[in-house]
């Protein structure tokens, strides 16, 4: 039992109370939390301050040309153009990414988690995927300059959709081996063990059990990684995407393949330098873009929450 | 009880538990088919080495080496200094940093200690959200928004509004979430235990929140800032919009003036702003940017990995 009333107020059980609850009752306190809470706002507040200024001034265009903007192409007059090719360039990037880096980026993760053992090499390439993963995008661009628009030219076609297309899939492939392997790890050692125990096989048990369960994780991880891809510029430049416009007319999938593109991303970089007269159109490209993004994004959390399992 | 002496058990061969044939002959191509799928990893970082250090190897011969350090990046009149465009990347990164690493670890604190779990569900993936913003929106909004708004008052008459200020700030808003969710998954990752001392010897939230979690915390929290950094050097869509300088750019720190980047430079060079295609130098000078950005960025991502590991063993 406290004897002065100051020792009271410092151990009675007002004050354990206070101070377990965490009650703010000194000023530098209040500060510092009101100092977090303005940081954090701030950060909030940007986003909104952008989603703002970019629907504010990209919805009127859009509302008023509506579906004439998402068809027409490439034009130098900013009332005529609009990103139909772009979009078309872009979705067959998203197919290139899906089938060449999904299936590299499962198997490999499926490798590394599944049958490698823990020896130095497992850790080296492990370290390697991670350090890939972290390696700004542009050097990937010029990975795909070097190696697909100059020297396998004759295949590619230069500066062409394949090489666009196959630089976007070695981008997007280590965010896949990783978000892959993250989910194959969260897989509990019981199942593998109840399966190896019946007498399965490591590729039986890895196809009728881990999978099974690791598919919404892979699935989630996936989705994301080509929505990341879907918004990348710079490596895109550098392998030749058009700045600028064009009008070609192609025939049939070999010289699609082979011909020259764009996407979405690199017209709104095309258009940001162009004069003001562009700039309705620079918005609203961007609002189809952010369109695109929120919306893979939210069926992507939509589809983790709904389908994890909590082991 | 005897067994009978007439009665041998079947002997068992390795044989009979290996399975069929057509079993093991499947087991072993899925494996040799995930192999060549991991093996492809390394076969990518070895192809990007070389391709970068054959080219850069191509310029480094061919110039001359004053040249490197002469006055200003001027591709188009054979000047390659690149001193110039490092010093660009580093004032745009130190500035992004400058804006990232308070609004970043400032909601990293309040997200892991003082936010109640309704209020985290609703932050995190907006934060999620802002990390999906791609870099091109980014630098647009810097360009028309950022600059007349934020760094018109501070710095009187931009050029034109390209400076380095804003796109500092556009980068530094760019790699905000990224530093936010690293640094709040190391101190959420701090064990119940020592908050729970803490305040059990009275402390309140905020000695307990700066004293002890921060601290537990920070090897996560310096690799956060670190990857935040590598990713700012990195950045190329905002500085090619904001930071202006295509044409080429004298040695400047001064945030208030357009500058150029390693990265920005090497747009510059494939658009053929700076003319790209053809037997000059500007080619193979591509390259020896690229090398050296790959060569930063891999420097600092292998010292925050490092600062990861020792954050995952303690715990």
């Amino acid at each position: 039992m406290a004897s002065t009333p100051r020792a009271q107020a410092l151990t009675g059980t007002e004050a354990v109370r206070r101070a377990i609850e965490g009650g703010q009752s000194d000023w530098r306190s209040v500060t510092f939390q009101g100092l977090l809470v303005l940081l954090l706002v701030l950060t909030l507040g940007v986003l909104v301050w952008l989603l703002t200024v970019v629907f504010v001034n990209g919805v009127p265009l859009l509302a008023e040309r509506g579906i004439g903007f998402l068809t027409s192409p490439l034009n130098s007059q900013a009332e005529v153009a609009g990103v139909g090719q772009a979009i078309v360039g872009s979705l067959f990037l998203m197919l290139f990414v899906a089938l060449l880096s999904f299936p590299l980026g499962i198997g490999a993760a499926v490798y590394l988690e599944e049958y490698a053992h823990d020896s130095w090499i497992t850790r080296l390439i492990n370290t390697i995927v991670r350090n890939l993963a972290g390696v700004p995008s542009i050097v990937y661009g010029l990975l795909g300059l070097a190696v697909f628009v100059v020297a396998l030219a004759d295949f590619t076609g230069g500066r062409s959709l394949v090489s666009g297309g196959l630089t976007m899939a070695i981008l997007v492939l280590p965010i896949v081996i990783i978000t892959s392997a993250e989910a194959l790890r969260a897989v509990p050692e019981a199942i593998r063990e109840a399966a190896f125990g019946v007498g399965a096989t490591r590729w039986e048990v890895v196809r009728s059990h881990v999978l099974p369960y690791a598919a919404p994780g892979i699935f989630t991880g996936t989705i994301l990684s080509m929505a990341r891809a879907f918004g990348e510029t710079a490596p895109l430049i550098l392998v030749g995407a058009v700045i600028g416009g064009f009008n070609v007319e192609y025939s049939g999938v070999v010289e699609t393949l082979q011909g020259r593109y764009t996407a979405l991303p690199t017209v709104v970089y095309d258009w940001s330098r162009k004069p003001p007269t562009f700039g309705p159109n620079v918005y609203a490209a961007i609002v189809v873009l952010i369109v695109v993004l929120l919306f893979v994004n939210a069926l992507a959390i939509y589809l983790r929450n709904r389908f994890e399992r909590r082991w | 009880m005897t067994p009978s002496s007439s009665a041998q058990p079947p002997r068992l061969s390795i044989g009979d538990l290996r399975g069929s044939p057509a079993r093991r002959r499947r087991e072993l191509s899925v494996r040799l088919l995930f192999l060549a799928a991991a093996s492809l990893s390394i076969l990518i970082s070895a192809l990007i080495i070389l391709s970068l250090a054959g080219e850069a190897w191509n310029f480094v011969s061919q110039v001359d080496l004053p040249l490197l350090i002469e006055r200003g990046w001027f591709p188009r009149r054979d000047l390659y200094s690149v001193q110039t465009i490092v010093a660009g990347t580093f004032t745009v990164a130190a500035i992004g940093m400058l804006v990232a690493a308070p609004l970043g670890l400032g909601a990293a604190i309040y997200l892991s200690e003082y936010a109640s779990s309704r209020v985290r569900r609703t932050v995190k993936p907006i934060l999620e959200i802002l990390a999906g913003i791609p870099s091109v929106v980014l630098g647009y909004f810097a360009l028309q928004v950022i600059s007349p708004t934020i760094v018109d008052p501070i710095c009187p008459g931009a050029t034109e509004g390209f400076n380095m200020a804003a796109a500092g700030i556009g980068v530094g808003v760019l790699i905000t979430p990224l530093i936010a969710s690293v640094a709040e998954d190391a101190m959420y990752a701090v064990p119940r235990s020592l908050r729970e001392a803490s305040y059990g010897l009275g402390a309140r939230k905020r000695t307990t929140s700066l004293r002890i979690v921060f601290p537990a915390a920070i090897s996560g929290i310096v690799a956060a800032l670190i990857l935040g950094l590598s990713r700012g050097i990195g950045e190329t869509m905002v500085v090619s919009i904001a930071a202006g300088a295509t044409g080429g750019s004298l040695f400047s720190v001064n945030p208030c003036a357009p500058g150029q980047t390693m990265t920005a430079a090497m747009t510059a060079l494939a658009t053929g702003s700076d003319q790209v295609r053809g037997a000059t130098l500007a080619f193979p000078s591509l390259f020896f940017v690229g090398l050296l950005l790959f060569v930063f960025t891999l420097a600092l991502n292998l010292i925050a990995d490092r600062f990861v590991r020792r954050v995952r063993i303690r715990y």
